[in-house]
């Protein structure tokens, strides 16, 4: 019948376009198509499905523009230019929840790339119609929602602030609290986007509640999430002592210190991160750390990790050292210095590695009175760092007879007498001092080429009959 | 009288030595005069400055006894400052050796107490030490967990390969591949097939996964097609205008249905318009704003002299012409020509 036959050319049209559409998805999947897909022209064909009749079309067709946007920036902004977010927003509002996943997906993949694309996707009103997202039921659309914001908030401050001013930040506070583990990761890489910007920010945030369920997910199995909740507390605790101090209230110390053991090092250098965060502010706060322990734990962190992750666990000592006297000691004693140079003469560090442990070895030695902990430096520092090392024994050795005999029996005198020195340099006058304080035969005896003078004597020595 | 010849011839040279005396004295007078005048004038300057003398020593007396009364005063008060002085820095002295003691003990005690910061510092090391071994305990405690959890996963990994490869299993005629002849014992993996059931075949269900556009999933769920045309002959059909007419019936929804959700207001609106616009009094009630006129009841209720009692005691005239009267009375007495009471 011709009305059977009607009915199976407009079958045969809907059967087309699906095929075309999923499969130019599943090509979209792989990096190698996607030139060629951009050559042949595939925005202007996948726009008009996205209004197509069938909703596994749009869903499909969304997901293909969500996978090229996702490629590069380029493809991005034709995106833009084609006019496609407003009806992506538009139809976020309206659609059901598979349709939803696929939008923010593709806003996300926008958002992804650099501000300007970010601003563009905020100028479409796309962040009230993510906001009402999050208060869907249905998991994978907050996800997807939530991931779009945070990409959003990533790039700059007044983005960040456009995030919080559609209300999204009790919403993710929400998220974080549900079940489902990726849920959680993703709301707490967005709220740690939001919050590494400015102190308002972190404000807003910690003034949501975000702090007391970020810290009970401290001692989450999954290493991704603790990845994003360590990061998420050490961007808000690095902007204010108020922010530190209320991060600390949440009694996270010493639970933190177990993660700092954890097999995953992100999540190691993420707690090292935080840590510092919290040492940088205030000697009380440096206090709290040392008491607890931290110290140790954070010296064991350096002592296993290599390379460029073990930088926040050496800022982290260095900030402790400097704040005062008593924190200098505290830090020494836990046997860090000796660490701290093997940091500092890898050869395979990097420049920052290197400066940064100079400059924590440099404070804590200027403030380290603690004789047992230098020695071992004595043996193995390069001359920089030998100056001041060889310029605290000079301060204490006048004064302690005990330290005077410890420090010539663990071989310390005769390394002294091995350093040379440039007449009239700090180092020389430390070393005057430092044989000051012996009687002349001892410092004699452990002069080098002593032995040898002494073999020379004997030799001429001739026996008297 | 021999002496007073004598006498008499001695007169005239007295006499003459009068005169002559006389005439020295006479010449002498002036200068004895003023001789006897500065003689007693001395003798007078003498006794006056005696006199004065006396009485400066008198004036030096009082005054030396006067100022000597005032020095001492002077002297005692000074002597009272000085002493006053001495024992206050005396004082002083003793205050600073008190408050020199107490704050060296307080400071030493208090603000920066050597030998607790010593048993602080040698306490953290303790304190470090035991973070330490909880640390390296808690490691390992994990990193046993993960171990076997590692070894559950591989053990069943190694079940499901062993039950998929049941068949590699030897018989009693034919040795399978890890039950060599040449070998004293089969291997383990041999005992492992034994000890395994075989894997039965199922066949896969197709799993109607719904749709999910995540970036995850990389195949993507068939659609599905539309239903095929039916082929067998269909029954004998009703009028198109029958169908039509029964598909699309009109709506006919109940009232309740029917009334809009806001039709309360909508109506109190309606009548609101309507006062608008009929009512002519624009006074407001107000309640209770009559209190200070007092009550005035009816003649009605409050006369003496009773009231009818139509109304309460009985609703319904019985004899409505109880007060008319058949008498006749003059027309211009009004009412026709009745007597009404």
């Amino acid at each position: 019948m011709s009305q059977r036959q009607v009915l199976q050319v407009f079958e045969q049209y809907q059967k087309a376009r699906t095929g075309f559409v999923q499969t130019v998805a599943e090509l979209a999947s792989r990096p190698q198509n996607i030139e060629t897909l951009q050559n042949a022209g595939v925005m202007s064909l996948l726009r008009p499905l996205l209004l197509d009749i069938v909703p596994t079309i749009q869903q499909t067709a969304a997901l293909a523009l969500g996978r090229l946007a996702n490629y590069n920036d380029d493809l991005a902004e034709a995106v833009v230019k084609g006019d496609i977010l407003p009806q992506l927003v538009y139809s976020l509002a309206e659609q059901n929840r598979f349709y939803k996943k696929a939008a923010a997906f593709v806003l996300r993949a926008v958002a992804k790339h650099s501000p300007q694309l970010a601003q563009s996707v905020v100028d479409c009103g796309a962040l009230d119609a993510l906001v009402i997202c999050l208060e869907e039921f249905d998991p994978g659309v907050k996800e997807s929602a939530a991931w779009a914001l945070g990409y959003i908030a990533r790039h700059n401050a007044e983005l960040a602030q456009a995030v919080v001013d559609a209300g999204a930040v009790p919403l993710l506070v929400l998220c974080i609290q549900e079940p489902e583990l990726s849920l959680k990761r993703i709301a707490a890489s967005a709220l740690s986007d939001i919050c590494k910007h400015s102190p308002e920010l972190a404000q807003t945030v910690v003034d949501a509640g975000a702090i007391a369920h970020l810290a009970q997910m401290i001692l989450n199995p999954d290493a991704k999430l603790k990845r994003q909740v360590f990061s998420a507390l050490s961007q808000i605790s690095k902007h204010s002592v108020d922010l530190a101090e209320m991060v600390v209230e949440a009694e996270i110390f010493p639970a933190v210190l177990t993660c700092l053991k954890d097999p995953d090092e992100y999540v190691k250098k993420n707690v090292a991160t935080l840590i510092r965060e919290i040492a940088k502010h205030t000697p009380e706060l440096a206090q709290l750390i040392v008491n607890a322990g931290g110290v140790a734990a954070v010296v064991d962190y350096v002592g296993e990790s290599k390379g460029n992750i073990r930088l926040p666990g050496i800022m982290m000592l260095g900030y402790i050292g400097r704040h005062t006297p008593e924190h200098a000691k505290a830090v020494a004693v836990a046997n860090v210095l000796p660490k701290l140079l093997q940091c500092y003469l890898r050869a395979d560090a990097s420049e920052d590695l290197q400066t940064k442990s100079k400059k924590a070895l440099k404070n804590i030695l200027q403030k380290c009175v603690h004789l047992p902990a230098l020695e071992p430096l004595l043996h193995d520092a390069p001359p920089n760092i030998l100056k001041h090392v060889v310029g605290q024994f000079s301060k204490v050795l006048p004064h302690d007879s005990k330290a005077r005999r410890l420090f010539v029996t663990s071989a310390g005198l005769k390394k002294i007498q091995e350093i040379k020195a440039e007449p009239g340099s700090a180092l020389a006058e430390y070393i005057n001092t430092i044989n000051n304080c012996y009687p002349e035969e001892i410092v004699k005896y452990y002069s080098p080429g002593y032995s040898d003078t002494l073999l020379e004597r004997v030799e001429q020595y001739q026996p008297s009959k | 009288m021999a002496a007073m010849v004598r006498l008499l011839e001695e007169t005239d040279p007295i006499v003459e030595e009068v005169y002559r005396r006389k005439n020295e004295a006479e010449e002498a007078r002036q200068l004895e005069y003023l001789s006897t005048v500065k003689i007693q004038a001395w003798y007078r300057g003498e006794k006056t400055r005696a006199y004065m003398s006396h009485l400066n020593k008198c004036a030096l007396i009082i005054q030396r006894h006067w100022r000597g009364y005032l020095g001492r005063g002077l002297t005692r008060i000074l002597v009272k400052n000085s002493v006053m002085i001495m024992k206050i820095n005396f004082y002083n002295k003793k205050a600073t050796y008190i408050q020199k003691m107490w704050r060296g003990y307080y400071v030493r005690k208090y603000v920066f107490n050597y030998y607790s910061r010593k048993r602080y510092l040698e306490a953290l090391q303790i304190k470090n030490e035991i973070v330490r071994s909880e640390l390296e305990e808690y490691a390992e405690m994990q990193e046993q967990e993960r171990r076997r959890k590692a070894e559950k996963v591989e053990k069943e990994r190694r079940e499901v390969l062993a039950r998929r490869n049941h068949y590699l299993i030897s018989t009693e005629v034919i040795p399978g591949v890890f039950n060599s002849p040449f070998l004293p014992y089969p291997t383990d993996t041999e005992y492992l097939l034994r000890s395994v059931k075989p894997l039965l075949h199922e066949k896969k269900k197709k799993t109607d996964k719904p749709f999910d556009p995540t970036c995850r999933s990389y195949d993507l769920p068939k659609p599905k097609l539309l239903p095929p045309l039916p082929t067998k002959p269909q029954g004998p059909f009703r009028e198109p205008e029958d169908v039509q007419n029964q598909r699309y019936k009109p709506f006919q929804p109940s009232l309740r249905v029917a009334t809009s959700f806001t039709s309360l207001e909508e109506a109190r609106k309606q009548m609101k318009n309507e006062e608008w616009v009929t009512r002519l009094n624009d006074n407001v009630f107000e309640p209770f704003s009559r209190r200070d006129s007092r009550y005035e009841p009816l003649l009605h209720t409050r006369s003496e002299y009773g009231h009818l009692p139509y109304g309460f005691r009985y609703f319904r005239e019985e004899f409505p012409d109880r007060r008319v009267t058949q008498q006749w009375f003059p027309a211009s007495a009004g009412n026709g020509g009745r007597i009404t009471t």
